[in-house]
């Protein structure tokens, strides 16, 4: 195992934590030490906190601390309505108090280990390792390097099974830990879906467990989170393999551990109007705007789409909610625009009067309203029109992801040409000049037709706009990048196209849609190469043997890998073929190999409700031409995810309508 | 259509913030405390609050200036005390005027600036100032937008004070060394900054302070020619007394 220079030795890792307070000595700020570090990097203003609607408590007052985590750069990780969200329920608790930390770039990393600052919270600049709980929310597995780099400067061993009472309880969520085999080494637990009610939960029994003077230590506290059903602590569980490297059986390893876990649903999303006080950064992040929520779930069937598998069932917010959580939004923020979130905004029951309702209270205030997912079947130029009324006609988005008729049938998009084509055509007509189409490359059964097929779309599409408005200017934007296949979805069983195939298809398109010299230079094109995809494909369907990849691309330097400037798929390749040597599995293993229906796959205990049969038959349909409905609106097909996890559908319409603000 | 002119301080951690950074918290707190800010018209209307003279970032300032246009009559004290609830603290609203006559930006003339050095030897600074203070010309490099550039960092510079930061009062121990600088800056193109008159110093003197330096701007304004000092920029505004 090498250590790359710039990584601190391990023995000074030790001797700084000697020095470092723990939970019960007083916890003193490090700004004072971080601050003549920040005149020397770069945007010094994400490390300094303050940010309007930011909390902290007395360190003192509270019994249960958690840091929570965003493992990418701070312009990303604010804006995270996950963290957001989270950060302010644990706030309003009694006893319990929750601060921020970030990834720090290379630049500060560096500084920080010569002058040994420990990674620290935005909040308040306390030291991570002396919170309770160091919660990190995976939105994608490419934060799992930058996961190593906080453990490792905040002190706190890499491997969960070398931490002692002085280390916090490292425990991940977000959509990446419905499978986080790959880390588990690294995580003391995991919890699986929806975080308000499952953080409360965890608090209070720590809470319990602390003021009983922490009996058993951590390993008690560990299984009484694990014996809920609602936690998972990976090193409770044995995996088992054949001698063909895949697995036997995953099984828990002590009596009162649950053989699976489940996920966590909340129902009622009108109980939990949250972010109500939105953090307003200083610094320039992703997002600037005000997001609240619409609805959660979507069932459109999509079976690429891990997100709309996982957060079954569909549960929206009412219109009366989000006309009160944007009001109260706008007001605590000063944000200028309103994006409502959501896997598929227009599905929401009420949208058009969510949408008229919003643009009559905001005509004349320079207020936006984004929609930011909007499927073309579900996009009316009415909505289109409420949503720009106050504001700009700069673009609209749509993701038919699959280039011909047929592909969209294996993925189950359910979008026709003619309904593309009579969508740009109508928005061309009322003035959208720029039309944004989104697509994936490398799906199950996909052929080189298929991907050029997307450059025949685009160019109908430029045809049928200049038709529409009698101009040349009208343009549109070809995204595409690589598909990924991912835990429990119907495509978990699939193989990855291999990068060679997925690059070959994308400069084949270039190609097609640049040599045409009637629309050629109407037609934008960005795309993603696939060598990204296969370390991400790696890192999704990956089991606990790829966790020493993760730890050797991150020895050799490897971090920020969801940035290209900082990603380098050579040390990866080169990290698995190191860390994988003597064991039947390498990286195509794990991402080009088909996977069989009985196989074990290394996410099968963790529980999404959804019905492994109804996956494998769905799986069997997509290449099968056979289509699914959605079951909002259409009888229930039995994907398993209700009747499991005692949930059910909770849609509008109210009838209620938004009324006129009253000016005070 | 009324203009307000406001004098903010930009204070502790929050120097960190860029000109970008300050204009973004600025438009939202007008938002939140419910400003009738003016709008440019067009394809994209803008709130017009236009900055006038910014201190770079990482460094502190108690005379930043902006003006901002309002729909509709405004107090000024009422403003004030308004924006600067809504602000984050860190940025706080000092002072604000009605506009009169004449641009802002215009008597925004000079700079007094305080460099805290710690670490550094009070004697060496003040020999230092001194051979910097003799010299005609001290050419200094920085890295710009444009690339690098060569220019006179000395004529720019009316004073410079030195006084030892560390002294205490009676009773009090002694921390460690610290020197003050307190120089009077003229606004010229290319702006001399704080830190181009520090790499004079080292050019001229060999002076280099062992930590980077705390700047902080104590005062903006037209240059009084009697006491060489930045007077206050809002006096023309206020003279008339209630318009």
């Amino acid at each position: 195992m090498s250590v790359s220079r710039n990584l601190m030795p391990t023995s000074e890792i030790a001797a700084s934590r000697n020095l470092m307070p723990t939970s019960e000595i007083a916890v003193e700020s490090l700004f004072p030490r971080l601050e003549p570090l920040l005149p020397k990097v770069q945007k010094p203003i994400q490390y300094v906190g303050g940010e309007l609607n930011s909390t902290i408590k007395d360190w003192d007052e509270a019994t249960v601390r958690w840091a929570l985590m965003y493992p990418d750069a701070y312009e990303v990780g604010l804006p995270n309505q996950g963290v957001q969200i989270l950060y302010e329920i644990l706030n309003e608790l009694p006893e319990t108090l929750a601060e921020r930390t970030y990834a720090v770039w290379p630049d500060l990393e560096a500084l920080m280990r010569s002058e040994g600052v420990p990674q620290f919270t935005v909040d308040a600049h306390r030291p991570v390792r002396a919170f309770d709980v160091l919660g990190v929310s995976f939105s994608t597995e490419l934060g799992y390097t930058n996961l190593l780099t906080a453990l490792d400067l905040a002190g706190i061993p890499l491997d969960a099974v070398e931490r002692t009472g002085e280390d916090p309880i490292v425990l991940a969520g977000g959509h990446a830990a419905f499978n986080p085999e790959p880390i588990a080494d690294f995580l003391d637990a995991a919890v699986l879906g929806d975080g308000e009610q499952i953080a409360i939960a965890i608090s209070e029994v720590v809470r319990e467990w602390k003021g009983e003077g922490r009996p058993g230590g951590r390993d008690e506290l560990l299984m009484r989170l694990a014996s809920t059903g609602g936690v998972y602590v990976p090193k409770f569980y044995d995996v088992e393999y054949h001698p063909d490297g895949r697995i036997k059986r995953v099984v828990p390893n002590r009596p009162g551990v649950p053989s699976r876990v489940f996920k966590h649903t909340v129902m009622d999303l009108d109980e939990w109007p949250y972010p109500k006080k939105p953090l307003v950064p200083l610094a320039e992040t992703v997002h600037e705007r005000f997001s609240v929520e619409i609805f959660r779930g979507c069932t459109r069937g999509c079976r690429f789409c891990q997100a709309g598998m996982i957060t079954r069932p569909v549960r929206e917010r009412s219109i009366t909610t989000i006309g009160d959580m944007v009001e109260v939004g706008l007001k605590e923020s000063g944000f200028s625009e309103v994006g409502l979130l959501s896997l598929s905004s227009a599905d929401h029951s009420e949208i058009a009067e969510v949408a008229k309702g919003l643009a009559d209270r905001y005509e004349g205030t320079q207020t936006g309203l984004s929609l930011p997912s909007t499927r073309v079947d579900a996009f009316n130029i009415d909505l289109a029109n409420e949503f720009s009324r106050n504001g700009r006609r700069s673009g609209l988005t749509f993701a038919p992801e699959g280039g011909s008729e047929r592909m969209r049938k294996v993925i189950n998009k359910m979008v026709t040409e003619e309904d593309l084509i009579r969508t740009v055509t109508t928005a061309y007509s009322q003035g959208w000049r720029q039309v944004k189409l989104y697509f994936m490359c490398g799906l199950p059964t996909e052929e080189d037709v298929d991907v050029l097929g997307i450059a025949d779309l685009a160019k109908k599409v430029i045809k049928a706009g200049r038709e529409a408005t009698g101009s040349r200017d009208v343009r549109c934007t070809v995204s595409i990048g690589g598909f990924v296949p991912k835990p429990h979805t119907p495509f978990q069983w699939a193989a990855q196209c291999d990068h060679e195939t997925v690059d070959r298809r994308l400069r084949e398109l270039r190609d097609a849609l640049r040599g045409d010299k009637e629309y050629g230079r109407a037609i934008g094109y960005r795309y993603h190469d696939g060598k990204p995809s296969i370390v991400e494909g790696l890192l999704s369907r990956g089991d606990r043997r790829v966790g020493r990849v993760i730890r050797a691309v991150w020895e050799d330097g490897g971090r920020f890998d969801g940035w290209s400037e900082h990603f380098s798929y050579d040390r990866w390749m080169a990290a698995a073929e190191r860390a994988l040597s003597g064991e039947p599995v390498d990286v195509d293993w794990y991402t080009t190999r088909e996977r069989e229906e009985h196989e074990v796959l290394p996410w099968d205990h963790l529980d999404a409700g959804l019905d492994r049969e109804w996956l494998w038959q769905d799986w069997q349909d997509a290449t099968g031409d056979v289509e699914v409905e959605d079951c909002r609106w259409t009888p229930c097909y039995d994907c398993g995810v209700c009747p499991t996890m005692g949930t059910e559908i909770q849609i509008g319409p109210t009838g209620k309508k938004l009324l006129p603000l009253t000016v005070v | 259509m009324q203009r307000l002119r406001v004098r903010y301080a930009k204070r502790g951690r929050l120097r960190f913030t860029s000109h970008r950074d300050i204009s973004r918290a600025v438009e939202r707190a007008v938002r939140r405390a419910d400003i009738p800010v003016a709008f440019s018209a067009g394809f994209s209307p803008h709130p017009k609050i236009s900055y006038a003279g910014a201190a770079p970032t990482g460094v502190a300032s108690e005379a930043e200036y902006l003006e901002i246009g309002v729909s509709r009559h405004c107090d000024p004290q009422r403003l004030r005390a308004d924006l600067d609830a809504s602000l984050p603290p860190g940025l706080d609203v000092l002072d604000v005027v009605e506009a009169r006559a004449g641009s802002l930006a215009d008597r925004l003339e000079g700079s007094t600036w305080e460099l805290r050095l710690p670490g550094a030897d009070p004697e060496e600074a003040a020999g230092a100032v001194e051979k910097f203070l003799a010299a005609g010309h001290v050419e200094v490099e920085r890295l710009t937008k444009k690339g690098m550039r060569r220019f006179d960092a000395r004529q720019a510079v009316r004073s410079v004070a030195v006084t030892d930061g560390n002294e205490r009062t009676a009773g009090q121990e002694p921390g460690p060394p610290c020197v003050i600088l307190r120089m009077v800056v003229r606004h010229e193109t290319p702006a001399v900054r704080p830190d181009d008159v520090l790499m004079g110093l080292r050019l001229v003197a060999g002076f280099a302070p062992p930590s980077p330096p705390e700047v902080t701007r104590l005062a903006q304004g037209p240059l009084d020619a009697t006491t060489g000092e930045p007077a206050d920029p809002f006096e023309l505004d206020r003279a008339g007394g209630d318009l």
